[in-house]
C-alpha cells in the first residue's frame, strides 16, 4: 500500500554505533496453545515450527519469536503481513487462538556495531552480555517496554510500540554518542 | 531493589521489569456474599513481617502473573510459581519450612 | 608553610604542569595533582573557612573523609559548590574559590561568631527561635536561611551530559587496594565475572605509600604483577574513578563514576552513574584515620598523620617545615619516616600511651627523634596556620610542660574501617576493643535474595588493619613492621577543662565539638540518632567519616556506658555525594518521560496545534489559526463541527481484541451490561467498575464475530484495562478460553464528525456509508477511498459520526486526503476541547470528569446501562452496599447559569449550616463546566443532592473570590435531547 509509512520512516544516525529505524516491517501476534497439533499444523504450513521459550528463529525470510507461554510473534515482510495474517486465522478457525496483525502497532530498530551492545547497556536492566544468539529478551529500555535479540554479529535488533519510536530512538541516539563507549571492546560474558 | 525469576518465561530480571500486585491468593467474594466475606476481600490484606505471598506481572517481560513467596523482613525470597492456583504449591511450602522453621504456614 | 618538594612525587608528572586558579590567585600544580596537593604544594594551607564558626581551615585529610577542603569549581553554568579538594583531580584552567566567609578568606566577617562560641552552642538555633509564632517568617527564617547551605548554589541550568548504564557480574570487588587487588585476583582466577572498582585515579591504596612485602615482594612490584594479570583476564573488568555510592537489596549496588571531570566542555559524559548487579559483593574499602580531639585541632597546618605522608610521598608535598606527631599508635610513626626520608624536620612525637617499644617508634627513636611519652597536646598556637604546640600530660588537665615550635600537627587516634556498604543493607558491627574500632560481625551479614550473605569484607575495612593481616585473609604471605596495641584517647588531655574541650573539634564541617555532645548528653540526649541531630554531627557533606565515631565515644563517656551500648548512627547511601545529573541520568529534556505519539502527530505538529496532555500521549487541544485566541479556536472548531464536518484524531483511544469461546462470558462480567447477546456487526456503550463499584472505564463495544469483540477505552485507560482484563483471565478465572490483544497502536482512527461527514466519505468512496447500510451503532469493514478501513458508526458529540480505522501506517495519509477531499464541505480539524464542550452539550460523562474514584454508574444517571438480570459483574456485590444504594448520594443533573457566565472548575454548592470541621455544608459539586457556541452560554454537569428531583430549581455555586453564581438544575442534554442529528 502505497500510503502506508513506517513510525520514523527509516531514521539513522551515525554514532559509536550506527541506530536506524528499520521502516515497515510486518508482525503478527499468534495467542494458542503452543503445543496443541493445529497450531503447530498451522505454522508447518507457513513453514514454520514452534520456537522453545525465549527463542527466535529464522528460517527463508520469516522470523518467529516466543513471546510468553501461549504468544508467539511472526516476523516478515509488511506487504505480506495481512494476508498471512489471514491465512492462519483461517487455518486455526476451529481453534481457540487469536491472531492479529501488529506490523503497525510496532516499531523496529536496528543498532549495528561492534558496541552495540553499550547502548542497550544504558537503557536496560537485562544482562545483555549473557544475551545469547536465538534468544529474545524481552525487557525495559528506560520507561518503556522493549524486545531484544542478536539478529546478526554485531548486531541487535529491537522492537518497541509505535507511539514511543521517536522516543526510543532519541534514548538509542543519546546512548549511542561518540565519546560516551563504555569499554574499548566489548565486556566478556564470561 | 529485588530480583525475581519470572516462572513463566524463566527471566530473572529486577524490580524494574514487574508490576506488584498486592497480596496473593485473594478470594473473591461477589453479589450474595454476606458484608463480612465483602470486607475481607476487599479490603483486609495481611501485612506480615517475615514470611509474606505476593502478585507480580512480568510487565516489562512475557506479561505474565505470577506469584512470589518472600520473606518482608529479609528480602529473601523462597520461590516463585504460576498464578493459576488457590493456594502456595507444597515444594515451595516446604521450602520456606526448611528455611523458617517456626513459620506457622499457609493459612 | 607547605610547599612542593623538589624530588619525589610518585603519582605527578613534573613534565606537566598545569595552571589554575585559586580565589582568581594563578597556581601551578602538576598532572597527577589532586586540588589539595595543588594548593599545598603552591603554598596554600588556609583554604577556606567553617561553617558555623567561620574559623580558618585547611585541609586535614587526603581521600573522601575530607571535612573542611570544600570549593566553588568552575565559572557559570559549570560552577558547582563543596568539590572535595582532596579527591577532585587537578586540571588545567581549574578556578577555584573558598567558601563560608565575607568579604574575603583573609578578612571575614562572620568570624565574629568565632568570639561568641560560649553563645552558639548544640541546639542554640532550636532554644534561640522558638517564639512568637510571628517572627518566624519575618525575622528568624530570613536569618537562617541566609546563614544556612554551604556553597553557593550554581544559577543556570547545568550545561553537562548525564548516562546511566547496568552491569552485571558474580563478584563485585569494591577497593582497589591491595586486599581488593587480592579478592579479585582470586575470584578472576576461579573463573568468576568479576568486576574490581577503585574511586580514586589510582590501584593500590595506601601500600605503596605505608610499604611492606606481599607474597614475598615488595608491595608496588606485586601490585603491578597481579593488575597485569588481572588485565589480561577476559572475566574481569577493571575500573578506576568509579566510587561505590551504596549497597542495596539483593546484590544492588550504586556506583558513580568521574568520566569528565577533569575535562570541562568537552562533548563526554561528566558523569556515569552505574546499577550494578553483583551475585556478591566483597568490600575491600579501606580504613579511615581519626583525628584526635585537643583544642585547635582544626587550625589550618593541624593533619591527619596518613595525610600528611600521603603528600610527602604521593604528590612530593610538604605540608610544613617542622611536624610535630600526635599519636596514640604506632602506625603515625610512618610519617615521621617519611617526612625524615624527604629531609624534613620532625621535632617531637607525642604519644599518649606510657611507653612505646614498637618497631616503628624503635626506628624513629634510632634516626634521633625525640618520642614524647605519656602526653598530649594542650592546645594547638596559631590561628591561621600552625605556630606551635603546647605539650602537657595526657593524663593531666593540660597545664603546659611545654611549647614546641612548628608549622604541621600530624595527628593520629587510630583508624576506623569503612564498613558503609557492609552496613547499607543491614550488615551489623562489633566493638573491637582492642583497636577501638567498629568492624564488620561476620555472623550477622546482610542477605540476599537466597537468603545468604551478598556482602562480604576484607582487608582493613574488615578490622585487618596492618599489612599482614590484611593479607592473611586472602591466603598471601605479607609482612610489614609489627605494631604495638594503641591506647583509645577520645579527648586530649584526658582531664581536659571546658575551655579546651570548647576548642576541641569532632566534626569540623559542622564545628561541632567535644563540648557539644557533652552538652546534649547533660541536656538527655541519650540516642545517638538524637544527639546526631541535636548536635548535628555527621550530617555534613562528609557525613560524619571523620566524626562519627570520636562522637560516638565522647557522648560514651558522658552517658557512662560502653561505646558498643551506645551504637553507631545509621549508614546511608550515598557513600560520598553523587550529583543530581547522573541520577537522572538521560531522563531530561525530550528524554525526561516518553511521550507518545499518533500516527497523525506531525500533521498536528505542522498546524502549530496547542497540546492538552492526556496520559503520555500530547493531543491537540485546538488548532489555533492566526490571530485566534485558544478559547475562540475551539469555539470555532465546535461550531463548524456541528453546521459542516470536523476531523477528530481518535487513534489514542484504546482498542482492544476479546476473543475466545468464554469471551462473551468475559465480557458481563467485564462490563456492567450485556456484551454477550451484542449482535455481529452492532456497537453497545459500556461501563466498566472496579471491585469497588466505582465507575473506571467506558467505551464503545464491536462485536466482531461469534466469538470476538473490539473493545475500546478510554486515551488514558487501554493499558491499564488491557491489564486489567489479563489480571481476571490469567489469576482468577484462568480456566475460561478466552485471549485478548491490545490493538491500539495498530489502528489510526480518526472520527469525521458532523451533518456533512457522510458527504465527506462518499467523496472518498469505496463503501457504503448511507443510514441503511450503516446505521448508527453498527460497523462495516471495507475499502475506503483506498484505505483498509474499519469503521464504526458511533457519536461522542451527537452529530452524525463515523469512527474510522485504518492501519497506524495509513493514517497519516487518510488523515491528509480527509482534510483535502473535505476542503469544499469545509472540513476542520478539531482538538479535545471542542471534544469535551460537545460531548457536555449532549450529557456525555467523561471518565475523569464525572468520576474521581468515587463516583459509581448509578450516580449517573447510567442505571440504563447496568443490567438487572446478570447475577453478577465486577464491582455488582460492592454497588449493593448501604452507602452505594443511599437514595441522598449526589446525583448528576445539568446545570444552566442564569447570567450565562460559566460556573468555575471544581466549585461548590454550599448548603446551610456548618460541619463538625466547622467548614460550610455543600449540597452538590461542578463536574464539568464549560461555555457552550451551540447553546450560547456556561453549562455545566455537576453532581447534586436529590439533584433529578429537583429540576428547575436555582442554586447557588461558589464562583471567583467571594461571588455566587446561581444555576438552574437542568437535564444533562443541552442539545438535541432526542439524537435526531446523530441519527441521520
Ligand atoms: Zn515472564
Amino acid at each position: 500500500m502505497s500510503n502506508a509509512v513506517s513510525a520514523l520512516q527509516g531514521a539513522t544516525y551515525q554514532g559509536f554505533v550506527t541506530v536506524s529505524e528499520a521502516g515497515l516491517i510486518g508482525m503478527i501476534s499468534i495467542r494458542g496453545d503452543l503445543t496443541s497439533k493445529p497450531l503447530l499444523k498451522a505454522l508447518k504450513t507457513q513453514g514454520l515450527s514452534a520456537p522453545a521459550p525465549r527463542q527466535i528463529v529464522t528460517s527463508n525470510d520469516l522470523t518467529l519469536a516466543w513471546m510468553s507461554p501461549d504468544e508467539l510473534l511472526l516476523i516478515c515482510d509488511h506487504s505480506a503481513a495481512a494476508q498471512r495474517a489471514q491465512t492462519l486465522t483461517e487455518a486455526l478457525e476451529k481453534n481457540h487462538a487469536l491472531v492479529c496483525n501488529v506490523s503497525d502497532a510496532r516499531a523496529l530498530f536496528r543498532i549495528t556495531g561492534s558496541k552495540a551492545d553499550q547502548v542497550i547497556m544504558k537503557l536496560s536492566p537485562a544482562d545483555i552480555a549473557r544475551l545469547p544468539m536465538g534468544e529474545m529478551r524481552r525487557t525495559r529500555l528506560a520507561q518503556v517496554a522493549a524486545a531484544v535479540w542478536r539478529s546478526a554479529p554485531d548486531e541487535i535488533s529491537l522492537i518497541c510500540f509505535r507511539s514511543v519510536a521517536t522516543y526510543v530512538q532519541g534514548l538509542l541516539e543519546t546512548s549511542a554518542r561518540p565519546g560516551s563507549e563504555l569499554f574499548e571492546a566489548a565486556p566478556s560474558s564470561s | 531493589m529485588l530480583t525475581l525469576t519470572c516462572p513463566c518465561c524463566g527471566v530473572t530480571a529486577e524490580e524494574t521489569e514487574f508490576a506488584p500486585g498486592g497480596e496473593a491468593h485473594p478470594k473473591r467474594f461477589g453479589p450474595d456474599s454476606s458484608d463480612a466475606d465483602f470486607e475481607g476481600y476487599l479490603f483486609a490484606r495481611a501485612n506480615p513481617k517475615g514470611v509474606h505471598f505476593e502478585r507480580w506481572r512480568h510487565a516489562y517481560g512475557c506479561g505474565k502473573w505470577f506469584l512470589a513467596a518472600r520473606c518482608t523482613a529479609t528480602l529473601e525470597v523462597f520461590g516463585t510459581y504460576p498464578a493459576q492456583t488457590t493456594a502456595p504449591p507444597a515444594d515451595v511450602i516446604k521450602k520456606i519450612k526448611t528455611k523458617r522453621p517456626e513459620w506457622e504456614g499457609y493459612k | 608553610m607547605s610547599t612542593r618538594l623538589s624530588k619525589g612525587g610518585r603519582l605527578i608528572d613534573r613534565a606537566k604542569r598545569l595552571n589554575f586558579t585559586f580565589n582568581g590567585k594563578p597556581m601551578q600544580g602538576y598532572e597527577g595533582d589532586t586540588l589539595a596537593s595543588a594548593l599545598l604544594g603552591a603554598g596554600q594551607v588556609m583554604v577556606g573557612r567553617s561553617f558555623k564558626y567561620h574559623r580558618p581551615r585547611g585541609i586535614i585529610a587526603s581521600g573522601v573523609e575530607e571535612p573542611n577542603a570544600l570549593v566553588g569549581l568552575g565559572r557559570n553554568a559549570r560552577f558547582e559548590p563543596d568539590q572535595r579538594t582532596t579527591t577532585t583531580e587537578l586540571f588545567e584552567g581549574a578556578e577555584t574559590r573558598s567558601q563560608n566567609h565575607w568579604p574575603s578568606l583573609e578578612y571575614d566577617i562572620g568570624e565574629i561568631n568565632d568570639s561568641f562560641y560560649k553563645f552558639l552552642p548544640a541546639g542554640f538555633y532550636y532554644k534561640t527561635f522558638m517564639a512568637p509564632q510571628a517572627a518566624w517568617k519575618h525575622l528568624f527564617e530570613p536569618i537562617i536561611r541566609k546563614s544556612a547551605g554551604l556553597g553557593a548554589v550554581p544559577k543556570e541550568a547545568d550545561p553537562d551530559r548525564y548516562e546511566q548504564a547496568y552491569a552485571h557480574c558474580d563478584v563485585l570487588v569494591v577497593g582497589g587496594g591491595v586486599a581488593g587487588l587480592a579478592a579479585a585476583l582470586r575470584e578472576g582466577r576461579a573463573g568468576k565475572r568479576v568486576w574490581l572498582i577503585e574511586q580514586s585515579a589510582h590501584w593500590g591504596g595506601r601500600t605503596p605509600v605505608d610499604g611492606g612485602q606481599i607474597d614475598g615482594f615488595e608491595a608496588c612490584d606485586w601490585i603491578k604483577a597481579t593488575l597485569q594479570e588481572l588485565e589480561t583476564m577476559e572475566n574481569v573488568t577493571l575500573r578506576t574513578r568509579l566510587m561505590a555510592a551504596g549497597q542495596h537489596d539483593h546484590g544492588y549496588v550504586i556506583g558513580l563514576e568521574s568520566v569528565g571531570d577533569t575535562r570541562p566542555g568537552a562533548d563526554i559524559p561528566r558523569h556515569r552513574l552505574w546499577r550494578i548487579r553483583a551475585g556478591r559483593t566483597i568490600t575491600a574499602t579501606g580504613a579511615i584515620e581519626r583525628p584526635l580531639a585537643f583544642a585547635g585541632n582544626d587550625v589550618p597546618g593541624v593533619m591527619l598523620a596518613s595525610a600528611v605522608r600521603d603528600y610527602v610521598v604521593n604528590w612530593a608535598v610538604s605540608p610544613g617545615d617542622r611536624t610535630v606527631i600526635v599519636t596514640n599508635n604506632d602506625d603515625a610513626y610512618r610519617t615521621a619516616l617519611a617526612l625524615l626520608d624527604a629531609g624534613l624536620s620532625v621535632p617531637a612525637i607525642v604519644d599518649a600511651r606510657e611507653a612505646t617499644h614498637g618497631a616503628l617508634p624503635q626506628e624513629v627513636k634510632a634516626r634521633g627523634v625525640r618520642v614524647l611519652e605519656g602526653r598530649g597536646v594542650a592546645r594547638v598556637l596559631g590561628r591561621k596556620q600552625v605556630k606551635g604546640v603546647e605539650i602537657c600530660a595526657q593524663a593531666g588537665e593540660g597545664g603546659a610542660i611545654e611549647t614546641i615550635e612548628c608549622d604541621c600537627v600530624a595527628m593520629s587516634g587510630g583508624w576506623s574501617p569503612v564498613v558503609h556498604l557492609w552496613s547499607h543493607c543491614g550488615g551489623k558491627l562489633i566493638w573491637d576493643a582492642a583497636q577501638a574500632m567498629f568492624r564488620p560481625d561476620p555472623a550477622r551479614p546482610p542477605l540476599g535474595a537466597d537468603g545468604t550473605a551478598m556482602v562480604q569484607v576484607v582487608g582493613a575495612a574488615n578490622g585487618d588493619l596492618s599489612l599482614a593481616a590484611a593479607m592473611g585473609s586472602a591466603g598471601l604471605g605479607a609482612c610489614s613492621s609489627d605494631e604495638a596495641p594503641m591506647m583509645p584517647v577520645w579527648q586530649m588531655p584526658a582531664g581536659a577543662p571546658p575551655a579546651l574541650r570548647f576548642k576541641s573539634f569532632l566534626d569540623f564541617q559542622n564545628d561541632v565539638k567535644v563540648s557539644d555532645v557533652q552538652l546534649a548528653a547533660r541536656e538527655g540526649y541519650e540516642s545517638v540518632e538524637h544527639t546526631k541531630r541535636y548536635t548535628t554531627l555527621g550530617m555534613a557533606t562528609d557525613q560524619g567519616k571523620l566524626s562519627n565515631i570520636n562522637g560516638l565515644a565522647v557522648l560514651s563517656d558522658a552517658l557512662g556506658q560502653p561505646i558498643p551500648a551506645t551504637g553507631t548512627t545509621t549508614f546511608r547511601p550515598p557513600y560520598t555525594p553523587i550529583s543530581l545529573g547522573a541520577i537522572a541520568g538521560e531522563a531530561k529534556g525530550a528524554l525526561f518521560q516518553p511521550l507518545r505519539r499518533t500516527p497523525v502527530q506531525s500533521w498536528h505538529e505542522a498546524q502549530n496545534a496547542h497540546w492538552e496532555p492526556v496520559g503520555q500521549w500530547r493531543r491537540p487541544y485546538c488548532y489555533p489559526q492566526t490571530g485566534e485566541s485558544h478559547r475562540e479556536a475551539v469555539n470555532r472548531e465546535i461550531t463548524n463541527t456541528r453546521a459542516n464536518v470536523g476531523l477528530l484524531d481518535a487513534s489514542t483511544l484504546g482498542k482492544i481484541v476479546v476473543k475466545g469461546p468464554d469471551a462473551g462470558r468475559f465480557l458481563d462480567m467485564l462490563y456492567t451490561n450485556m456484551m454477550s447477546t451484542l449482535p455481529v456487526g452492532k456497537c453497545r456503550y459500556g461501563l466498566m467498575c472496579n471491585e469497588n463499584g466505582f465507575l473506571m472505564d467506558d467505551g464503545v463495544v464491536a462485536r466482531l464475530s461469534e466469538d470476538s469483540w473490539l473493545c475500546h477505552t478510554t486515551s488514558g485507560g487501554a493499558d491499564h484495562i488491557h491489564g486489567w482484563m489479563e489480571d481476571w483471565l490469567q489469576c482468577e478465572w484462568w480456566d475460561w478460553k478466552v485471549y485478548t490483544a491490545n490493538l491500539t497502536e495498530q489502528f489510526a482512527q480518526i472520527a469525521v464528525v458532523g451533518p456533512k461527514a457522510r458527504q465527506l466519505l462518499e467523496k472518498l468512496g469505496g463503501m457504503d456509508v448511507s443510514k441503511e447500510t450503516l446505521p448508527f451503532m453498527q460497523w462495516l469493514e471495507g475499502s475506503l477511498g483506498g484505505f483498509d478501513a474499519r469503521i464504526c458508526r458511533i457519536s461522542f458529540s451527537g452529530e452524525l459520526s463515523y469512527e474510522i480505522a485504518v492501519p497506524a501506517s495509513q493514517g497519516l495519509a487518510l488523515w491528509k486526503k480527509l482534510v483535502t477531499e473535505g476542503k469544499d464541505l469545509g472540513v476542520m480539524p478539531y482538538g479535545t476541547e471542542a471534544l469535551h464542550v460537545m460531548r457536555a452539550e449532549k450529557g456525555f460523562i467523561m471518565i475523569g470528569d464525572e468520576t474521581d474514584g468515587t463516583v459509581i454508574p448509578q450516580d449517573l444517571g447510567l442505571n440504563w446501562a447496568i443490567s438487572k438480570k446478570k447475577t453478577d459483574y465486577l464491582g455488582k456485590r460492592a454497588q449493593q452496599r448501604p452507602h452505594m444504594t443511599d437514595p441522598n448520594r449526589w446525583k448528576l443533573v445539568g446545570l444552566e447559569t442564569l447570567d450565562g457566565s460559566v460556573i468555575p472548575d471544581g466549585s461548590h454548592a454550599p448548603a446551610d449550616g456548618y460541619n463538625a470541621n466547622g467548614q460550610r455544608n455543600t449540597q452538590g459539586r461542578v463536574t464539568s463546566t464549560y461555555y457552550s457556541p451551540t447553546i450560547g452560554k456556561g453549562i455545566a454537569m455537576g453532581l447534586v443532592l436529590n439533584g433529578p428531583d429537583r429540576m428547575g430549581e436555582v442554586i447557588e455555586f461558589t464562583g471567583e473570590g467571594e461571588a455566587m453564581i446561581k444555576a438552574r438544575i437542568t437535564d444533562p442534554v443541552f442539545f438535541d435531547k432526542d439524537g435526531e442529528k446523530q441519527n441521520v
